[in-house]
């Protein structure tokens, strides 16, 4: 490794140290107010106080698909750009991701079942969730299957970008299967425009959980580059232990 | 053009001999199909409705199964590298690749397919319908699944991941292919809707799998 790739890292790690702080006060400060907005919001006059789950709800589902946009844009950095940050932003986001989606499926099923009588329908919404949730998985299971981070980093970047292509297609693919199955039986939110009083907290939400993605992920991102150095000072110390010892066996020099 | 189609036909007479192994897809494809009667029970009527989703299931199953060998043998024996370093594009040599994988094991599947429906009591039209929509689906699945074939061969890491990694990515076809064919079978949806957008994913993934193949293996080989 170059000392100008170390640069980049060094400075990222000295700027967020700064920011980390200010991220954080600012995501508690926004979601106490969602909090409360939400808590004192009116009732839905057919769904009752079940309706606050969407508070929670609605916000995780955006950022479930958000994450996979920045593990995208990440994953063009390291494939064009090789940046060196960029793959550290891509492995810090998919555990991230993935909680937020797990989140949008269990609070979607907790809604589910006041409202539908079920935890779960294969509805077009549930079941693109929780193929999202399965590749996220997956990617996660990418991460893990190489030690090497700059080897996995490429193929995960490649994974990631198709899908990305994918997606789309199969939200469309689901939403025409479910259609086809299932007659709409569904009890929808859609249709009519939210109201003011619902929508104003749902805003503060979705702002305060985003928040709550950006402080977690430059955390994330913070570890795991801490994380490759002491695996890079391992690795030297025991380059160094084997080459005191070296000289006299060189059969065990790894080729 | 005489590299690629001497890459072509060096693929498909290696799947087709001894060692290659590619009509083993079919047997599994047998296999599976064998096995639901056990798992459901013999009631012909029952078999009859769930008899393209049966197909479609061990269709895809069998053309996952056969898929890591795209790339594993090649890259065992270095042939792999050479065709990296090669003077056709690396993009058109996936395509190339895949297009032989997919005429050695995909389209033997679907040449099993009216023998299977027999089995499964499904009658003239619907077995035509489900072969039809496998003619044009399996592409789309070998096409895409070679990207997860790239990935496993640069990890060194085969088997279950790549499995993990493709299966979501098949959901579409699935979807398309069953819908198509129970359209043809019973109605009252037209054919050509569901159909048109098969061959589409078709399409899409031969655009779509050659070019991430060809990124992973390019970036991951060192």
């Amino acid at each position: 490794m170059k000392l100008s790739d170390l640069a980049n890292p060094t400075r990222f790690l000295s700027l967020t140290g700064r920011l980390l702080p200010y991220l954080a006060a600012a995501t508690a400060i926004v979601l106490l107010i969602g909090l409360y907005l939400s808590a004192t919001a009116p009732d839905d006059y057919q769904q009752g106080a079940t309706v606050k789950i969407m508070f929670i709800h609605v916000p995780n589902a955006w950022l479930s698909m958000f994450v996979w946009a920045v593990m995208s844009a990440a994953a063009l950095g390291t494939l064009v750009w090789r940046h060196p940050l960029a793959d550290v932003a891509a492995k810090a986001a998919a555990p991230i991701g993935a909680s937020f989606t797990f989140l949008a499926l269990v609070t979607g099923s907790l809604w589910g079942r006041p409202m539908w009588g079920t935890y779960w329908e294969w509805d077009a919404r549930l079941t693109s969730v929780l193929i999202l949730f399965l590749m996220y998985l997956g990617l996660m299971a990418l991460w893990r299957a190489v030690e090497d981070p700059s080897r996995a980093a490429r193929a995960a970047a490649v994974l990631t970008l198709v899908g990305a292509l994918n997606l789309p297609i199969i939200k469309f693919s689901v939403d025409w299967w479910n259609t086809l199955h299932q007659p709409a039986s569904v009890f929808r939110m859609g249709g009519s425009t939210l109201d003011r009083a619902f929508l104003i907290p749902l805003l503060v939400m979705a702002v305060g959980f985003t928040l709550l993605f950006v402080t977690l992920h430059l955390a994330a991102m913070r570890n795991e580059i801490l994380r490759r150095r002491v695996r890079a000072l391992q690795m030297m110390q025991a380059r160094a232990s084997a080459s005191e010892l070296g000289p006299a066996s060189p059969a065990s020099q790894p080729a | 053009m005489t590299a690629l189609a001497a890459l072509i036909r060096r693929d498909i007479r290696i799947a087709l001999r001894v060692g290659g192994g590619a009509l083993i897809g079919v047997l599994f494809f047998l296999t599976v199909v064998v096995l639901m009667p056990f798992a459901v029970g013999p009631d012909l009527a029952l078999l009859t409705r769930l008899g393209p989703a049966i197909l479609w299931l061990g269709a895809l199953l069998a053309s996952l199964l056969t898929l890591d060998r795209l790339f594993m043998a090649d890259h065992e024996d270095g042939s792999l590298d050479l065709i990296v370093m090669g003077r056709v594009p690396l993009e058109l040599a996936c395509a190339g690749k895949a297009l032989a994988h997919w005429l050695a094991a995909g389209l033997p599947l679907v040449v099993a397919t009216p023998v299977l429906g027999l089995l499964l009591n499904l009658d003239l039209l619907a077995t035509a319908a489900v072969a039809l929509t496998l003619l044009a689906g399996t592409p789309a699945l070998t096409f895409t699944g070679m990207i997860g074939a790239a990935l496993a061969v640069t990890l060194h890491r085969g088997g279950l991941l790549l499995a993990v990694l493709v299966l979501p990515l098949s959901i579409p076809v699935l979807i398309f292919g069953v819908a198509a064919s129970e359209a043809a079978i019973a109605g009252p949806l037209s054919f050509g809707a569901p159909f048109s957008i098969l061959c589409a994913l078709s399409l899409v993934s031969f655009v779509v799998g050659p070019f991430a193949a060809a990124a992973s293996l390019r970036h991951g080989l060192d």
